[in-house]
């Protein structure tokens, strides 16, 4: 199985083929969105909802046989398709592996820039949304 | 005459630089205006040439400045047709402004039980300064349903106003949809109760022209940022009598006459609002963008924001998927719309790639969203630099993206 280390290589050099084009690069990640597994309506409640997103958020993890499996949902198609990338790279992992995880794909790509700033600060608050569920796995496991 | 909107963009340096590859179209000006040159320069001119702290020093400089900061105070009477200078107070913003009124008027002359009309339009800032009032001393708010297209309702305004009223607080012009209040007549049916007004006018003062005389409201509050001036600078007007007697607002230096131990007496209006040191470069900044405004001429400038309205309307209303909001007879230059089965946010993000500043969301006034069954709207808003070209562009750029959901 790739590592987070190459799936985040991948996404990278699919970002590039894209080139410098903001408008391509956003249409790319809003179809990304439509890749994501769909959200459970149990989980669409208030405390699901990650703090300091600008648009809604919703995600929810279990843990199954030692990974983490994720599911998430956006009420903006552009978060959807960053979420789907988080998740892409994330999922299936165990909570080691997602805790000590280097999450360097999004300044790579330039995120940062096509984004702005405050979507920038809603895709960090899920990254940590994510490192959290993993910590509260791994603490669990360890008991 | 017709606006010369070649030769005005040249006065605005702001306007003439690329955005994500493509020439800037700045369409967000509901939110704040660009500024031109003459302003910039004053700012400059003030720091490099007269910084000194105002009616104090008796020295040159401090003379300069006073004599300058003075100068706009009459300038915003002239603008507004006030009757004198002394009726126009500074403050930080509109925001400010009403918070003012508020505390001043709204503690010593609404008391439990006594009424406060607003309407379902309000920005933020008419609403929780009133709702912190109606907290603090049991008074009531009472706002004014609106139609599906934004207007009000003008027999449930006229069901609210009772000899209880003691304030209507009324968006002149609103924010997130444009739609303009019949506010003279609404200005007539509260005094007739005995009521006072305050006019929000942060989006009216720009559009159209609004003389206090004629209207005979009790208050106008606005910002100078959205008029072509600089940011932190607001405007109070109340009328003398209110004012006078009207408790002060914050303590400090300025705003007195004597202060002893025992006991302070207050400097006479406008100083009484006044204290603290202000913000004097914006102030003085201020005037030039008046002077721009008076010398273009409010009535071209309000035709030719209403061509591009227009314009716009024509070019988008028939485009598959485009929901215009907010489609009241009577509007300012602001275009506010959605695209089916698309976020406000997402469709601001693809206006951005290709240059086009446009402002998403609630625009601050969530109840009205809520009104209206929908989370935020995407708002073009037009100023005297804006032309027909970039409204072609926005257009397009606005029925590409519609025609990504809505095939």
């Amino acid at each position: 199985m790739s590592t987070i280390a190459d799936i985040q290589n991948e996404i990278v050099s699919e970002f590039e083929i894209l080139g410098e084009d903001r408008e391509s690069t956003i249409f790319y990640i809003m179809e990304l969105g439509g890749s994501l597994e769909p959200y459970p309506e149990d989980f669409r409640k208030e405390e699901y909802i990650i703090q300091g997103c600008q648009s809604k958020v919703w995600l929810v993890a279990e843990e199954k046989a030692g990974k983490v499996h994720y599911r998430a949902d956006s009420n903006t198609d552009i978060t959807k398709g960053l979420i789907s990338l988080l998740i892409r790279v994330l999922n299936h992992r165990s909570p080691r592996e997602i805790l000590e995880a280097n999450l360097d794909f999004i300044p790579r790509i330039g995120m940062g820039n096509i984004l702005g700033s405050q979507r920038s600060n809603g895709l960090a608050a899920m990254m940590n949304q994510m490192k959290r569920y993993a910590l509260a796995f791994q603490t669990k496991q360890n008991v | 005459m017709a606006i010369q909107v070649n030769s005005i963009r040249r006065e605005f340096p702001i306007l003439h630089q690329e955005v994500n590859g493509n020439p800037l179209i700045y369409f967000d000006n509901a939110a704040t205006t660009q500024k031109p040159k003459v302003v910039l320069d004053a700012i400059q001119n003030y720091y490099e040439v007269d910084n000194s702290n105002i009616h104090r020093g008796a020295h040159t400089l401090a003379d300069r400045a006073t004599r300058q900061f003075e100068e706009t105070r009459e300038s915003i009477r002239a603008f507004i047709g006030a009757r004198e200078s002394a009726e126009i107070i500074f403050t930080r913003g509109t925001t400010e402004s009403i918070n003012l009124v508020a505390k001043t008027f709204g503690s010593a002359f609404i008391q439990k039980g006594d009424e406060i009309i607003i309407s379902t339009l309000e920005h933020h800032s008419n609403i929780v300064p009133w709702q912190m009032l109606c907290e603090q001393n049991g008074a009531i708010l009472r706002v004014i349903p609106i139609t599906d297209a934004g207007e009000l309702v003008w027999e449930e305004f006229e069901k609210f106003l009772s000899p209880k009223t003691k304030l209507v607080s009324v968006v002149h012009a609103s924010n997130a949809l444009g739609t303009i209040n019949p506010v003279k007549r609404m200005i007539d049916a509260a005094h007739a109760v005995g009521a006072k007004v305050l006019l929000d006018g942060a989006q009216s003062t720009s559009h159209l022209d609004v003389d206090v005389q004629a209207l005979d409201c009790d208050f106008l509050t606005f910002s100078a940022h959205k008029l072509y001036g600089p940011t932190g600078l607001g405007v109070l007007y109340g009328k003398r009598e209110l004012l006078e007697a009207m408790p002060p607002f914050l303590g400090g230096g300025e705003m007195i006459r004597e202060v002893t131990f025992e006991k302070t007496t207050y400097n006479t209006i406008p100083f009484k609002f006044e204290a603290g040191t202000p913000s004097i470069a914006e102030v003085i900044a201020f005037k030039p963008a008046l002077d721009f405004i008076t010398s273009t001429g409010k009535a071209d400038i309000h035709r030719h924001e209403h061509d591009l309205l227009q314009y716009a309307v024509e070019l988008l209303q028939d485009v598959k998927g485009v929901i215009p909001v907010g489609t009241a007879t009577e509007k300012i230059a602001v275009f506010s719309f959605n695209i089916q089965s698309m976020h406000p946010f997402d469709v601001g993000q693809l206006l951005d790639a290709r240059g086009i500043a446009v402002r998403t969301g609630h625009h601050c006034t969530q109840p009205l969203m809520r009104r209206l069954g929908m989370e935020g709207t995407v708002r073009a808003s037009f100023a005297v630099y804006n032309t027909r070209t970039e409204v072609e562009v926005f257009a397009q750029a606005v029925t590409k993206i519609a025609s990504l959901k809505n095939k």
